[in-house]
């Protein structure tokens, strides 16, 4: 297996993958200029889809509840479960067998009863329902799935590189962030974007921790969707996607720049 | 690294002007919890310009799902909307506030057929906001030959081409009906009969679908099946070929209503949006935009009045304006209380064949 | 090194960081002690309300009632249990084993791009999962239904003659389940193989080996912790998933995630969910653990 030959078979597979991911989604484009309204074949182009789907307040709000609870919770559930890994795949403390268990218990939970004791908990409490309980539950959920990707990452970590680096007269906050972030950055990222993706598409735990007014995007797709499927869903898919690969794109210009 | 960091920036900027957009609140608001797409928003903002109240309007999938909340102990919402069944189970644990009726003044308007009823007599608790059928459809270009009664789904030349709603109360029903039997029977042996009923139509079932099984219909993947009518409706704008009865074993009747949880912290605000949606041509609203049948007698002459070319279709439909003799073999559901076990059991082992 | 802080009352501060940095202990705990204190309170907690409910009864209008009662865990010795538990494992086993096959390779190919555009092809390949995940699955329903998009594709290039009829049969719930669970996959093999080192295959190559050989002797081995992750993500969910199922297959198989969800939503007997619930997520937890160990993953010694 040469390089190159390995290489081009590769490539064609990858790009068969990425047609299978993508599939789907040039479906929702393309159907949300669809005239006929239900989403099954194709009738006619329109851009009304677009129009309904900019006077629909509801829509608004649940996309700005859901980006917002996104990001919190991610960037916290990432801290957090970065931590988690490094102590996990570094050392040895005490209780060391139970904070692993502990830490496997939200990816093992059925998301209803998730769901359900966490609304019974913060009811007990008497914490009021509403964004901010969707985004605790939220970080409860996603410190597993970035502690368990980070891990992955810093198995077999050769610490040769940091003990060097604390040689070379760095102390351990500075071997952290010069040697020991940027090598597990791949990791961290990947945990993170995984939280996110997590949280962006959260159905059960959200309809259970939700309040008043804190409607998000899932909730409300997930109810459209129970009486009927119109494009202007797919409208805003299309608008999603569209946002998040002008910053993908922007992201990668800025990357190039600096090299 | 700067990649990151660029993007980052991005994202914070973004999160920042869309919470910069949430505005700022009024001081009186109405928290509106229901299906979806359920209450027109040209209602909900005629509402809120006559009365000076934002209404929050939050969704829920089921009534199960809306209970389990409730029953969870979450608060805050002040309207809700409930099926017969599910008032009367909300009565039984005190749930609903009792309601003021010198507040709702239209509730004259509403069709004295639908008020009343033994889920909650003399409407202390709810005020019926939409009814409806579940029954037979079909599709008379695509099934072998018309069906007329449920028995006649059974038929192996319908294997694979039915649609079904994913709901047991309504399958078990159906097939205790088929038996002969009371649709919210509680006896052992007859759910045991009706359950292995249904496991020798199964093979006939092509999908179990409670959100959109008119799609299979319309794309004539499905010919027949037993769906809400809705769903029928639905079917029948795109496709005149569809047909909606119920069979003489029987099928089912429903009534959503309005009502208010106990502890709602905007009480009057609620009365207030009740009485509205009883105004004629507010009602009138629900009937442009959804396929249901509406229990207000007054919108419906004003929409005779109005939009005669809408009112005809609505009476013309069996979804929307069923005949009396559709409504003679349609009965409701009743919550079955301590038998809700052996149904779900039997319901699991069927879906498990 | 460290700054002279010539300050008396900076004493008690100095011996704390000095604590941290010294003692391996103490840092192992500072580090665990977030993400143990925040799952204690917000998902221990819970679950030990959700234990007790599941030695409760419920009540005739599906309410919970305060009578002790153990037949909940009981019930779930019927052989219908015990049936649904086999097929939700083969399940889930089919989808971790599928996606594992399909995506290493793409792992591979991203951990080897150039890269420059390592971090936008894994974005690339996370995006459309930021759409919503019901209308995903709807938009496969456009593309499997007869005489859908993909049926209509392979007659207009004569591959099929009539509707291959996939919608609603147990092919299209794999294809979505894949769909579904890819990246979980995808993810943790590419942290996993992006960080083998380049001099490592040099040097088997150097010793003699084939491209073959050294794959299999070096990097599937070292890729194993992130097979292990990959597997962790995807089968215990994909077990407890029954979105799929219900929409691509047409709702007409059952599985755990079926009966609990009905548990709490239909049923109404929360007492049973929770039992169900405890039950399976002692057997996932068992599982979990087990492999985890016996894999050598979670045996990282102190270094």
């Amino acid at each position: 297996m040469s390089e190159k030959k390995s290489s081009i078979w590769l490539r064609i597979y990858s790009v068969l993958v990425y047609g299978f991911i993508y599939a789907p989604i040039l479906i929702l484009i393309v159907f949300s200029f669809n005239t006929q309204k239900l989403n099954i074949r194709w009738e006619g182009f329109t851009f009304h889809w677009y129009e309904v789907l900019f006077k629909d307040g509801q829509v608004l709000l649940a996309t700005k509840n859901t980006v917002i609870i996104a990001i919190i919770s991610t960037v916290v559930a990432t801290i957090i479960g970065t931590m988690a890994a490094l102590a996990m795949q570094r050392y040895r403390f005490p209780f060391y067998n139970t904070s692993e268990t502990l830490m496997y218990i939200p990816i093992v939970i059925p998301e209803v009863v998730m769901g359900i004791s966490l609304l019974v908990f913060f009811v007990m409490i008497k914490f009021t329902l509403g964004i901010t309980t969707i985004i605790l539950s939220h970080i409860a959920f996603n410190v597993p799935f970035v502690t368990l990707v980070v891990r992955a990452r810093l198995h077999g970590y050769d610490r040769a590189i940091d003990e060097a680096s604390m040689d070379l007269g760095a102390n351990e906050i500075t071997t952290f962030r010069r040697v020991t972030l940027p090598t597990i950055m791949p990791g961290v990222l990947s945990g993170a974007m995984l939280a996110l993706t997590l949280s962006l598409d959260d159905y059960v735990i959200t309809y259970f921790t939700a309040g008043p007014g804190s409607t998000t995007l899932p909730l409300r797709v997930y109810s459209m969707v129970r009486f009927i499927v119109t494009p202007e869903i797919n409208a805003l898919s299309t608008i999603w996607v569209a946002i998040i690969f002008i910053i993908l794109v922007i992201g990668q210009i800025a990357q190039s720049k600096r090299a | 690294m700067k990649k990151i960091r660029v993007l980052c920036i991005l994202i914070l900027a973004m999160s920042m002007i869309l919470t910069a957009c949430g505005g700022a609140k009024k001081s009186t608001t109405l928290n509106l919890y229901a299906w979806s797409d359920y209450v027109p928003q040209q209602l909900l903002d005629d509402f809120s310009t006559k009365y000076g109240i934002t209404v929050n309007y939050d969704t829920y999938e089921s009534n199960e799902e809306m209970l389990a909340k409730l029953q969870a102990g979450a608060s805050g919402y002040d309207v809700i909307i409930p099926s017969d069944y599910t008032v009367a189970i909300m009565i039984k644990q005190e749930m609903l506030e009792p309601l003021d009726m010198s507040q709702i003044t239209n509730f004259g308007n509403l069709d004295t057929r639908f008020t009343n009823r033994d889920y909650d007599p003399g409407n202390k608790y709810s005020i019926p906001y939409q009814w409806g059928t579940s029954a037979l459809v079909y599709d008379k270009t695509l099934v072998p030959s018309e069906p007329k009664n449920w028995t006649d789904l059974w038929d192996p030349a319908y294997k694979g081409r039915l649609v079904m709603l994913d709901d047991e109360r309504e399958l078990m029903g159906m097939a205790l009906q088929v038996l002969g039997f009371d649709k919210n029977s509680t006896n052992t042996i007859e759910l045991n009969q009706a359950e292995a009923k249904l496991v020798e139509l199964k093979p006939n079932i092509l999908t179990f679908d409670s959100s959109t099984p008119e799609n299979t219909i319309i794309n004539g993947e499905a010919w027949a099946g037993l769906v809400y009518n809705g769903n029928a409706s639905l079917a029948y704008q795109s496709d005149p070929n569809v047909v909606y009865i119920c069979p003489t074993e029987g099928c089912t009747i429903w009534f959503d209503n309005l009502a208010i949880p106990k502890g709602a912290p905007h009480k009057d605000a609620a009365l207030q949006f009740m009485n509205w949606v009883l105004d004629p041509q507010q009602s009138v609203l629900i009937t442009m935009e959804f396929p249901y049948s509406n229990p207000n007698k007054a919108a419906l002459d004003y929409l005779k009045a109005n939009d005669p070319t809408t009112y005809e279709s609505y009476m013309a439909f069996s979804g929307t304006n069923p005949p009396d003799t559709f409504l003679a073999n349609a009965t409701p559901i009743k919550d079955v209380g301590d038998a809700t076990t052996l149904y779900d059991n039997l319901w699991t082992d069927f879906k498990s064949r | 090194m460290i700054s002279e802080q010539a300050s008396g009352n900076v004493k008690q501060k100095f011996s704390l960081t000095r604590l941290l940095r010294e003692n391996q202990i103490a840092q192992g705990l500072f580090l665990i002690s977030p993400a143990n204190i925040y799952l204690f309170i917000f998902i221990v907690l819970p679950l030990i309300l959700v234990a007790g409910l599941s030695f409760l009864s419920r009540g005739t209008y599906g309410q919970v009632e305060f009578r002790f009662d153990i037949t909940n865990y009981t019930r779930l010795f019927d052989p219908l249990y015990g049936k649904i538990l086999l097929f939700s494992l083969g399940v889930g086993l089919g989808t971790t084993v599928i996606c594992l096959v399909v995506g290493y390779p793409l792992a591979y190919f991203l951990a080897h791009a150039p890269t420059k555009q390592r971090s936008l092809l894994l974005f690339l390949i996370l995006l459309p999962f930021w759409t919503n995940f019901i209308i995903r699955i709807f938009a496969w329903m456009i593309i499997l239904r007869s005489g859908g998009v993909l049926d209509s594709l392979l007659q207009w290039l004569h591959i099929t003659q009539a509707p291959l009829n996939l919608l609603y049969s147990p092919t299209a719930v794999m294809i979505g389940m894949v769909y579904e669970y890819l990246p979980f996959v995808v993810l943790p093999l590419y942290t996993s193989l992006e960080k083998i080192e380049n001099s490592l295959l040099e040097a088997a190559s150097d010793l003699g080996a084939p491209p073959w050989k050294a794959f299999l002797r070096v990097t599937l081995p070292l890729s194993v912790p992130g097979m292990i992750a990959g597997t962790i993500l995807t089968f215990i969910p994909s077990m407890g998933m029954f979105v799929v199922p219900d929409i691509l297959g047409g709702a007409k198989t059952i599985l755990i995630g079926n009966v609990i969800r009905n548990q709490f939503l239909t049923a109404r007997d929360w007492p049973f969910g929770s039992a169900a619930s405890m039950i399976l997520m002692l057997l996932t937890m068992i599982f979990t653990l087990y492999y985890t160990r016996k894999a050598g993953f979670g045996e990282e010694l102190l270094v």
